[in-house]
């Protein structure tokens, strides 16, 4: 017995490594999305957001996972308590599992070479929607079921649409496998994005409803539901559909990354003539490294100097590990890891931008509304993608079409599947030209 | 060595949860149970080494059926449900047939010791470096072998989907 499970950790002692460091350094990043999905907020409310817990709000995240830690736990007295304790748990978990799947790069990935890669991320995430139904069931309260059911329909529904997308994309890599997703469109020099900028679209449609964000946050919505399924949910647990919350946002931004996005390849990978981009990276970071110097002396007292100059220093190190692949012959090696991983990181965060942009600039929906542009927009637009997809496929394969040359096949298609959409749109408005005088339908406690 | 155990701990799981799953009284506590089930029957999939009927499981039947039924459960009254005596009267019957299951099952695990030949082949399990891999093998078998089944079956569900549309809008 003792052998067996040392022959297991003799295997897997860098994936359990991995996984540890990724369980105890996310509630971190995630604290840290918070941070900086409040701080965008304010600067385009015109505010500056929190500016107490250490320099321009830096230790917020701290602050806050401290007071969420030593709240009062309460559980509401008809409570189903077995279930009420095991939903957000199970969100987490989910969350935190399909994180195993993803490649951070090609040198940083818990479950290396899985066949089904990216279908065991989707799946497994999908998995966390129990969290909230069984979460909203459990609280024994109206508001909390209503946001469940509200949760539980918005996800089925969208997890179609978000399926076609991906299948889009999938035709074109002819695999599952995440690292060779990311191989597929090195040789082929070009995104799958551009090659299905539909199936691009429809999953960043299709994302934003699966992770409940704005400006389909229906399962939580505050002015309809209190806060839906969380609604009896206090201190540490509410902080766990938290984690779970964001957690699902990075997984789905790095599923689109990896997919559509070039994954943890640098803009026009193959192509000497823009090898200058290796340098952006350590630029970047010693241009946030100059820009916290500049602000060190304005800080009102000497300990937030301190600290501003510390994060500044951090920033420069940053930037020096960046740059050694690029100049130092002895780190080459490790280019592909730390560069890969670099990348990977900027186009996820930039996905995660997306996201908070769009939640600060567009209202939200009312629940029927979000069906009628699920079901009746997006997923047949998605089928029909897959076939046109598949179509430019067979032409460009016939006419023996590579890398950017695939374009002149897939604009067309793309063309055609948008006027699909349009289509699509304009029978819905004809269809809806009738009913308009009646009342929004009041289902699902709309 | 590992295997053995995995596979005892997910069988294991995969029948007490089954039996929890008929003997609930809440409908939701059983729904619970049968996700659990079914993760267990996928865990069995892995270990076997079908990655892709693993995930197809999780996917399908805890990620969408499962979601639906929890949502129909929660959609129906069940206060009422409760109140009512939820086990049909047919303990005899039941037992009959779990006892003539039960006696078929042995009698093949019998035979298959005492006679050979008989019963059920024990194969020798190939190395896992030397098996396709299951994506691959599952496409080629469903598109390839057996594509006219598969087509009909397609169109058969599709039929029945239609169906199950006009039929909603009937009420109306």
């Amino acid at each position: 017995m003792i052998q067996a499970t040392m022959d297991f950790l003799k295997l897997y002692w860098a994936p359990l490594l991995c996984g540890l460091v990724i369980v105890a350094v996310l509630p971190l990043i995630v604290g840290y999305i918070v941070l900086v999905e409040r701080k965008l907020m304010a600067d385009m409310q015109a505010r500056l957001g929190p500016m107490r817990v250490g320099p321009h709000g830096l230790l917020q995240p701290i602050a806050d996972a401290v007071k969420l830690l030593i709240k009062e736990d309460i559980i509401p007295d008809n409570a189903d308590k077995l279930v009420f304790w095991l939903a957000p748990v199970l969100s987490v978990g989910a969350a935190l599992l399909s994180i195993a799947g993803l490649a951070i790069g090609p040198a940083f990935q818990i479950a290396r070479d899985i066949n089904i890669g990216i279908l065991f991320v989707v799946g497994v995430s999908a998995m966390g929607i129990f969290g909230i139904v069984l979460g909203g069931w459990a609280s024994n309260s109206h508001y909390s079921l209503m946001g469940s059911l509200r949760s539980s329909a918005q996800l089925v529904s969208y997890e179609t649409a978000a399926g076609m997308a991906l299948v889009s994309g999938l035709l074109l890599t002819g695999t599952l496998n995440i690292k060779a997703i990311v191989e597929a469109q090195y040789t082929e020099g070009i995104w799958f994005g551009m090659l299905a900028p539909v199936a691009f679209f429809i999953y960043l449609v299709a994302s934003i409803a699966e992770t409940n964000r704005a400006p389909f946050d229906l399962p939580e919505a505050e002015s309809e539901l209190v806060a839906g399924y969380m609604t009896e949910f206090s201190g540490f647990r509410w902080s766990l559909y938290f984690l779970a919350e964001y957690t699902n946002m990075i997984v789905v931004s790095s599923v689109a990354t990896t997919l559509f996005l070039g994954g943890w390849l640098r803009p026009f990978a193959r192509v000497a003539f823009f090898n200058f981009l290796d340098y952006v990276p350590s630029l970047l970071m010693i241009g946030v490294a100059g820009y916290c110097l500049l602000r060190t002396p304005k800080q009102p007292s000497r300990v937030q100097q301190l600290f501003m100059l510390a994060v500044a220093v951090l920033c420069f190190a940053v930037a020096l590990v960046l740059l050694a692949p690029a100049v130092l012959p002895i780190a080459k090696p490790f280019y592909a890891g730390i560069h890969g991983g670099f990348w990977f990181i900027f186009k996820v965060s930039a996905y995660i931008y997306f996201f908070m942009w769009l939640r600060f600039t567009i209202p939200r929906y009312r629940f029927d509304q979000l069906m009628r542009l699920g079901w009746q927009f997006l997923i047949p637009l998605s089928i029909v993608n897959v076939l046109v997809v598949g179509v430019a496929l067979i032409v460009s394969s016939y006419f023996n079409l590579h890398g950017w040359a695939m374009l002149l096949v897939t604009t067309p298609a793309a063309i055609l599947a948008l006027v699909v959409a349009l289509m699509i749109l304009a029978a819905g408005q004809e269809g809806q030209a009738g009913k308009e005088s009646a009342a929004a339908p009041d289902f699902y406690g709309g | 060595m590992v295997d053995k155990v995995l596979f005892y701990i997910f069988a294991g799981l995969a029948i007490a949860s089954a039996a929890l799953m008929v003997t609930r009284r809440n409908a939701v506590h059983s729904a619970i149970f049968l996700v659990t089930a079914l993760l267990a029957t996928a865990g069995i999939f892995l270990q076997l080494r079908a990655e892709f009927l693993f995930i197809v499981q999780i996917i399908l039947y805890v990620g969408g059926i499962m979601v639906l039924f929890v949502f129909v459960i929660m959609l129906v009254n069940l206060d009422v449900a409760l109140q009512q005596i939820q086990f049909a009267r047919q303990k005899w019957v039941a037992l009959i047939v779990a006892l003539a299951l039960s006696a078929q099952l042995g009698l093949m695990l019998w035979s298959s010791e005492k006679i050979p030949g008989q019963g059920i082949p024990v194969l020798a399990a190939p190395a896992a470096s030397d098996l396709p891999p299951n994506s691959e093998a599952v496409a080629q078998s469903l598109f390839g072998t057996y594509l006219l089944a598969f087509e009909i079956a397609s169109v058969l569900l599709l039929v029945a989907m239609i169906g199950a549309v006009v039929m909603a809008k009937k009420e109306k």
